[in-house]
């Protein structure tokens, strides 16, 4: 090896004219080279800085005629990335290629079919596909696992070009070759092909599937997780089936390659599905915790990987990391994504047990210095008051502690929580209020608004001077968020239920209603107006009763994902739908979905809630959408603003026969959902964001249709 | 699959630019420069744009970009990434702009070798050392039987090894070193305490050598299964692809051919009866308004023929302090203003001593008084011949048919460097 490279110098803007020039002075003179060597380098990095070199096409051909490897090379780079654009002068180059295609020496010959194939232009493909039939068959393995990618080419080029010429069938052909890295290569192709619309579809038997189990264990990483993968094609017809593949393939969790793991996790979990031994499954799940806990040594960016399948996988099934919430626990200086990330891990794993632990945490994490971090370790806190009953008085202690600190948005996030721990228990903590009155004049944000004045219209009775802060609250009724003018209606008419007796109530409801039915727009708010008008003239103690009804109890049974949405989704660990918690095909276009088999060995209750593969995918062709341009920078993890009225909202709670988790959470979600909905209407999951309780409001999205144009343009 | 690769600077100028598949265009890095690095808020490091994506991984001012449009392996993709990292090092030693720029020949070169059209391939360093090289190759006089050794070890059982390597003196090094991570929270109790260890290997072995490898471990699977006493609980271990899986999973036995020279030969989590090298005792008073007072005491938990080298603390002072008075026994103390810490260095400490730190913060008046977070005190050290988790390495073995004698060495370290945190 020489010393390290020297070739910065080359990295300033050139002109095609001196380029030219200095490429033909070349031609005469030039000793080993060293001249062209020079002026390609040069040309390389201009091409890398965006210049485009195109123009000098027929120069730089000329080049190949050189024996050096090195300057091969960057000619095949160069032809890489304007070959496509110089069709009509390609075929200057075809017969150095079909050269290389037979030269003795297997790196050359399988460097020429793999440039070949980057240039997916009909020449080029015709002597390609000549060559390919021969490679596929080459004594050498490295030039084969290089054909068998090149099918792969083909095939996105020309599918038709492909399945005539029988390159998938040579591709079938290869699974069962010698080599293991050619096997590898040829799975990866052969299920991009089956993963296509119009690809053949690619399906494994039982012995192809314990051929491939075998070459596992001589494949490379990167081929292990091909044919890991691949095996997500097998479906079990008996349990026993399932089981032996399940035990032959555990020991890749030990693997160091944190895709590997993940891919074999993945495995794992679909064959599951599959298994009938409870004694298997559970050492299974036994078997994968260590694992995914130790993937949070790796770098941050897997560890988020890991942390957001964690997520899913502990829901389907607990058993997998039961008793480890302490590494979870978040580290200082761990990147914002990771902290969050880890911090739903923590309340989904919070339980009776360890919530004294969990608790003292979120307090710790509730005064460091990111909003978004702090806001969701407040809003934790409240959900683990809901979520574990004994814990209960120490949070709301814990949450009175951060509402003294004044720290606006700390007290607003708080008072959102304790909304909803007033309606868990009833009748426990509601001595609190006053405390929560003194902060009144620290809501700015709607949804903290809104929910203080849920609480003082639901306890007017117990608050001596609620007409006085509701006469407050109304100033601006005008100018306030609909969300926050929804709330102030309603709860003005539980204070006249209260109190009809007070002139200064019933002046204040009759201003409200008045404004809401001739002053204000928003049909929601108009409606609202005019039904509880005619309740309380019709019949004033009816009204009594329905606003104030007693309300169902809140629950956190919705933090649960629906278990067949589930099982489709961990079918995808490891992969961008499990960052997102998203099926692939409602976001990303073109993506094929996947939903369990049917066989006799699905087990009972896989059947029952299974969830059929949608059919409808996202239109293919450009969308056109009147769509803002850039996208807000990291819109894509904020938690959404301050929601506009989400109508219903505070009807829910008051007693309509609406169920109680939506109310808890489509205030936040809403927004979401609307994008979700826009995003792709065949989403048969849109509604699902809510059985995160809220959570995935903070979690990360993929920005969806609106942006669709902004991809369409570089498209 | 991975659609395109790119290396920027931090300036968001392209360094590297490979397209690996006909779905993306060049000007997609501009999308990422406008969405990424531009932006200043950046909270992941995947972000996706109708149905592209882009994973980013940063080292040092430079970031590592892959593009994908399908519903790409995630951990497969930052896993290449690493990769691309580590090979560069050992290439050309760092990895930042200037060497980047140096060497961008050879990056184009290794890239076009380990990515095919989106899929990574072989990426042993060891193997694409022999035939990506810095060197100039003339393409006709590379024998073809030496190509195809190439070809067969690329592509083989042992990808990781070359079948002719030949030393004078067989030697195998081992270092154990092991990062201790610790949260305790400020009544001293520990929060969470637990151990990553790497395992590293150097392998100077002629021939095809067989090795076997023996820890005091007892690989827990059930915490009700109780180990022998002398047996350290590991929570968990991961192997280098050269050790035979299937060995260890049924007979416990990690069995490999090593790669030649340096490599990592596993890595594993430990979490009970971890020992703590060094505990720390702070405690730190507001007083009024104006200042705030430390009494700090560093104790040693080893033994005094060992001791703690670069033991480094850095305590952290309010936002608004002015100056740091610091008393100390030990070392040196230092306020560094731009990160509202005071670092204390002590270049040596044996098992056994004490060290102490007194000091008063005196801080500005400010009218909007904020409450101050007190993150925690963090801790670095290094503490030779030490394990927090117990780990001994009980036995090496080398096979080779040709019999020879192999010297072997293990070394043991134990370290915190960023995650060794003391609430107060």
């Amino acid at each position: 090896m020489s010393g390290p490279g020297q070739d910065a110098k080359f990295f300033t803007r050139g002109k095609i004219q001196e380029f030219r020039a200095e490429l033909q002075a070349a031609e005469t003179k030039d000793k080993k080279f060293v001249k062209r060597k020079t002026v390609l380098k040069k040309i390389v990095a201009n091409i890398t800085m965006g210049n485009d070199m195109s123009p000098l096409f027929t120069d730089v051909v000329q080049c190949l005629g050189t024996p050096l490897l090195e300057i091969k090379k960057m000619v095949y780079l160069f032809l890489v990335y304007y070959g496509r654009a110089k069709a009509d002068q390609i075929h200057l180059v075809i017969p150095s290629f079909l050269q290389d295609c037979n030269d003795r020496n297997p790196l050359i010959r399988a460097l020429a079919i793999r440039t070949m194939s980057y240039i997916p232009i009909p020449v080029v493909i015709d002597s390609l596909t000549e060559q390919l039939r021969h490679h596929l068959k080459d004594r050498d393995p490295y030039v084969r696992k290089t054909a068998a990618i090149c099918v792969a080419k083909l095939y996105v080029a020309d599918p038709r070009k492909a399945e005539r010429g029988g390159f998938v069938e040579m591709l079938r052909d290869l699974m069962v070759d010698s080599n293991a890295t050619v096997v590898a290569n040829a799975v990866a192709a052969l299920s991009e092909i089956g993963d296509r619309q119009d690809g053949v579809i690619f399906k494994l038997n039982l012995t192809v599937a314990n051929k491939l189990i075998t070459a596992l264990g001589e494949s490379s990483e990167w081929g292990q997780i091909y044919i890991l993968d691949s095996l997500m094609r097998y479906v079990p017809e008996t349990n026993a089936d399932a089981e032996l593949m399940g035990e032959r393939v555990v020991q890749q969790l030990q693997h160091a390659n944190s895709a590997v793991v993940l891919t074999t996790i993945k495995l794992l979990l679909y064959l599951m599905n599959y298994m009938e031994s409870r004694k298997l499954i559970d050492y299974i799940c036994k078997k994968m915790g260590p694992p995914l806990v130790t993937l949070l040594s790796s770098g941050p960016e897997v560890q988020y990987v890991a942390l957001r399948n964690i997520l899913l996988i502990i829901q389907r099934r607990p058993a997998v990391l039961k008793n480890d919430v302490k590494v979870f626990f978040c580290k200082y200086n761990d990147p914002i994504y990771v902290k969050l990330a880890k911090l739903e891990i923590m309340y989904r794993l919070a339980s009776e047990d360890n919530v004294k632990e969990v608790l003292a945490e979120l307090e710790e994490y509730a005064s460091e210095v990111d909003i978004d971090f702090v806001r969701k370790a407040v809003r934790s806190i409240g959900r683990l008051a809901i979520k574990v009953e004994g814990t209960a008085d120490a949070c709301i202690s814990s949450l009175l502690g951060l509402i003294e600190t004044k720290v606006t948005y700390v007290v607003q996030e708080a008072i959102i929580v304790i909304k909803d721990i007033f309606r868990r228990y009833p009748g426990k903590y509601e001595g609190i209020i006053p405390t929560l009155c003194e902060n009144l004049d620290a809501l700015d944000e709607p949804e903290a608004k809104a929910s203080m004045v849920w609480i003082i219209g639901q306890f007017a009775d117990r608050i001596d001077n609620a007409d006085e802060l509701m006469d407050d609250l109304t100033y601006n009724f005008l100018e306030e968020p609909a969300e926050v003018q929804l709330a102030l209606v309603t709860a003005a008419v539980k204070l006249f239920i209260y109190k009809s007796t007070s002139e200064s109530v019933k002046t204040l409801v009759h201003k409200i209603l008045k404004w809401t039915t001739e002053d204000i727009d928003n049909p929601d708010l108009r409606d609202r107006g005019f039904m509880y008008w005619r309740l309380l003239a019709v019949n004033p103690a009816v009204a009594g009763e329905i606003v104030l009804a007693e309300k169902p109890a809140i629950t956190t049974d919705s933090d649960r994902m629906d278990r067949g949405a589930l099982d489709q989704l961990l079918l995808h660990t490891g992969t961008l739908g499990s960052i997102y918690h998203k099926n692939p095909e409602t976001f990303i276009r073109g993506a094929a979905g996947k939903a369990l088999v049917d066989t006799p060995a699905l087990n009972g209750h896989s059947r029952q809630v299974l969830v059929p593969l949608q059919r409808e995918r996202p239109p293919t062709g450009p969308v056109v959408v009147a769509g803002p341009g850039p996208i807000e920078p990291g819109a894509a993890s904020k938690p959404p603003p301050p929601l506009p009225a989400e109508s219903g909202n505070l009807l829910d709670g008051d007693g309509e026969e609406e169920s109680v988790h939506e109310d808890d959470e489509t205030e936040e979600d809403s927004g979401l959902q609307k994008g979700a909905v826009a995003a792709g209407a065949a989403d048969p999951y849109a509604s699902l964001d809510n059985a995160f309780g809220g959570y995935i409001a903070d979690g990360p999205q993929p920005l969806g249709s609106a942006h669709r144009e902004d991809e369409d343009l570089l498209f | 699959m991975i659609s395109a690769f790119f290396i920027f600077n931090q300036k968001g100028e392209v360094l590297i630019s490979r397209l690996y598949r006909p779905d993306v265009r060049r000007s997609i890095s501009d999308v990422f420069r406008i969405q990424v690095i531009s932006s200043s808020d950046v909270r992941s490091p995947i972000i996706t744009l109708g149905s592209t994506s882009f994973f980013h991984v940063r080292i040092n001012n430079l970031y590592l970009v892959a593009v994908t449009k399908n519903n790409a392996n995630a951990a497969l993709v930052f896993e290449f990434c690493y990769r691309v990292i580590s090979i560069c090092k050992s290439y050309f030693g760092k990895v930042d702009e200037e060497s980047v720029k140096n060497n961008f020949v050879l990056i184009y070169e290794l890239i076009d070798e380990i990515n095919d059209f989106g899929y990574p391939q072989n990426s042993e360093i060891d193997t694409l050392k022999t035939y990506i090289t810095t060197e100039s190759i003339v393409s006709s006089q590379i024998a073809a039987e030496e190509s195809s050794k190439i070809t067969t070890q690329a592509t083989g059982a042992t990808s990781w090894r070359r079948g002719d390597v030949k030393y004078k003196k067989n030697e195998a090094f081992v270092d154990v070193v092991e990062t201790v991570n610790l949260s305790m929270s400020a009544k001293g109790t520990v929060l969470r305490a637990d151990v990553d260890g790497h395992i590293q290997m150097r392998a100077y072995l002629s021939g095809t050598p067989e090795c076997k490898f023996g820890l005091n471990d007892k690989l827990v699977i059930d915490k009700s299964e109780r180990g022998a006493i002398d047996a350290v609980e590991l929570d968990d271990c991961r192997f280098h692809q050269c050790v035979r899986l299937n060995e260890f999973d049924s007979t416990r036995t990690i069995s490999f051919v090593p790669p030649d020279g340096e490599f990592e030969l596993m890595t594993y989590r430990a979490t009970t009866n971890v020992k703590l090298p060094l505990r720390v005792i702070a405690t730190v008073n507001e007083i009024g308004t104006t200042q705030v007072s430390y009494v700090l005491v560093v104790k040693t938990n080893f033994g005094n023929k060992l001791s703690a080298t670069n033991v480094v603390l850095r305590i952290p002072t309010p936002l608004n302090t002015t100056s740091v008075d610091c008393k100390v026994q030990n070392g040196k103390a230092k306020y560094v203003p731009e990160e509202n810490v005071v670092v204390w260095k002590v270049p040596r400490v044996q098992g056994g001593q004490e060290l102490s730190f007194t000091a008063t913060a005196h801080l500005t008046s400010t009218t909007h008084r904020q409450v101050w977070a007190r993150p925690p005190i963090d801790v670095d050290f290094q503490v030779l011949m030490f394990t927090s988790s117990g780990l001994i390495v009980r036995f090496l073995k080398v096979f080779e048919k040709s019999n020879y004698h192999s010297i072997k060495w293990v070394r043991y370290l134990t370290k915190a460097s960023g995650s060794y945190q003391i609430r107060f």
